[in-house]
């Protein structure tokens, strides 16, 4: 993936966002007021975090980021045409085997069939799941089941990835070796990221930045950069350093809840 | 009922002991072996209801045996249904093999009319699907469809359709067609929310919605529908031959025709015993296709492995 052509251009300034929110909010027709004032920028390189109590409109940046939702005030700017959502279920086609359903995105969008087979192909590789491409998501265990729903975001190489809790229902073990896949790819495809997640380690782990939201209406009131290099080997979650940020981390929740 | 108690619980440390024996490497319990024996064991239940089905049926016969009036029982002795029903079994003008040449067209009118039952069915729920409006305008005529006594508008369907092959397929589209309207509507609506987003992100057309998602997903549901629909089919096609007389006269005209004279009544057992025998035979072809069609991956397939 290349750097957009105007960032590096330019000599000094940052490079452009990838995906820019400004004083967002989201009031749905029901009175329900899930966004208030929300504003942050995911630029290349970053893997941006938001943590929050349920039900607290993480899941709807999301989906307003993708289009999905319609947001009713302020700015929500991003490429509609290269983003990759990973929902917090796999969302597989089950009468689908797990090669077509990593083809599924590319098969939507028109790709070529050699073409999408080829991407498919190194997708699977990318995620592990190679020898299992003829099985159906019935015979998958979860963590499979989300590798390859991954790879069928990855097929795209798209620019920006939104993941919804995508780890949410995992076991402890399966959730941390998957945060431990995601970052190396996350290093080797240099996607954008923006990650919502209950999982407080979670969000330490995986992110360069970390957002504390509050509960409804869904405000930034806590605002982490984690100073962790891009390679993160599994042990970083016993650094005192680790724990010392996750404590931060659960204070403003602790307060976000009250 | 103390010891019931106690054998009880001990069933249940037994069941509850089980997973751990068997997670240890101890010697297990064969799982019973799927042979003959059990298949046999399995046939006894069934087997011992039909034999007092059987018996209930003798005794009834019996007992209206009216000897006075020299005439035959209404209800023949099922030996009888044998033995003056079903044979000979290959006799050009007696027995089975009339019974089955009377069942070819019935065959046909079922299963021409399921086809046209189901593509009609799948295409209406589709249409209903496209929208909420569009479904409270279709779906009470549906209901109406499926309430309507056909028999009370046979002459209404012999003006519109004649009394051949089409009316007979009219009829069993009639009844065979709301199943599966209602079952694939089901199927249609139920699929995935996530499913839809994703299809939503990809920014395809209603088309390839329907095609690549939502009929998939219906699937299971529209072939449970075919399943009721099968059994109706064939009712239908009988239903069909006791009012419409021309055109190729089914095993409806059959069980008809014999049903006139006491004496011919074995026959006319015979002749219902095949078709509702076909009506099993529909099920299971159906049932057959359906578990060959989502096997891999629908809960309801149990995998063998």
């Amino acid at each position: 993936m290349t750097d957009t052509a105007t960032a590096s251009d330019l000599p000094g300034t940052a490079p452009s966002p990838r995906l820019r929110f400004e004083h967002l909010s989201m009031v749905f027709p029901d009175g329900t007021h899930a966004v208030d004032d929300v504003s942050f920028t995911v630029d290349p390189g970053d893997f941006v975090t938001v943590v929050g109590p349920s039900g607290c409109g993480k899941s709807t940046l999301l989906r307003i980021a993708s289009g999905l939702t319609e947001h009713t005030g302020g700015v929500c700017d991003v490429n509609r045409d290269s983003i990759g959502y990973v929902f917090q279920d796999a969302t597989l086609l089950p009468w689908r085997t797990v090669q077509k359903n990593v083809e599924l995105n590319a098969e939507l969008q028109g790709v070529a069939k050699d073409e999408r087979q080829r991407r498919a192909a190194q997708a699977i590789e990318l995620v592990n799941l190679v020898g299992h491409e003829s099985k159906y998501p019935k015979q998958l265990s979860g963590g499979m089941k989300m590798r390859c729903s991954l790879a069928r975001s990855l097929v795209l190489n798209p620019e920006v990835f939104l993941f919804d809790e995508p780890f949410g229902a995992l076991d402890e073990i399966t959730r941390e070796r998957l945060n431990d896949e995601l970052i190396s790819l996350f290093n080797s495809e240099k996607f954008a990221a923006l990650f919502i997640t209950h999982s407080i380690a979670e969000a330490v782990f995986l992110s360069t930045r970390v957002l504390v939201m509050s509960a409804r209406p869904g405000r930034i009131i806590g605002d982490y950069a984690i100073p962790f290099g891009s390679e993160r080997p599994h042990d970083i979650r016993f650094e005192p350093e680790f724990a010392e940020i996750c404590g931060m981390i659960n204070n403003d929740l602790k307060e976000a809840h009250s | 009922m103390t010891a019931l108690d106690d054998t009880r619980r001990e069933v249940a440390l037994e069941s509850q002991a089980l997973p751990s024996v068997v997670g240890v490497n101890v010697p297990v319990m064969q799982p019973p072996r799927p042979g003959t024996t059990r298949r046999v064991r399995n046939l006894i239940p069934p087997l011992i209801t039909f034999l007092l089905f059987l018996a209930v049926w003798y005794l009834y016969s019996w007992a209206r045996f009216d000897i006075a009036a020299q005439r035959r029982n209404a209800l023949p002795f099922p030996h009888e249904v044998i033995t003056d029903g079903f044979l000979p079994l290959w006799d050009p003008s007696n027995g089975f093999r009339p019974i089955l040449g009377y069942m070819w067209p019935t065959a046909k009118v079922t299963l021409i009319g399921l086809t046209i039952s189901v593509v009609l069915g799948v295409s209406i729920a589709v249409v209903m699907n496209l929208s909420k409006g569009m479904e409270r305008a279709l779906f009470p005529y549906a209901v109406v469809l499926q309430t309507v006594p056909i028999l009370a508008i046979t002459p209404l369907l012999t003006q519109l359709f004649g009394d051949e092959l089409g009316v007979r397929l009219v009829v069993v589209v009639l009844i065979a067609i709301f199943p599966v309207v209602t079952n694939t509507l089901f199927g249609l609506q139920s699929t995935d929310q996530l499913h839809h987003d994703l299809f939503t992100l990809n920014r395809v057309s209603r088309w390839t919605r329907l095609r690549r998602l939502e009929l998939p997903s219906a699937l299971p549901a529209t072939m449970a529908g075919i399943r009721i629909a099968s059994g109706g089919a064939v009712i239908g096609a009988i239903v069909a031959d006791f009012f419409f007389n021309q055109g190729e006269k089914g095993i409806g005209y059959y069980i008809r025709n014999r049903q006139q004279r006491a004496a011919n009544r074995p026959e006319m057992f015979a002749g219902t015993i095949t078709a509702s025998m076909f009506g099993v035979v529909m099920f299971l072809i159906v049932g057959a296709i359906t578990a060959r069609a989502i096997r891999n991956w629908h809960e309801s397939a149990q995998q063998r492995t």
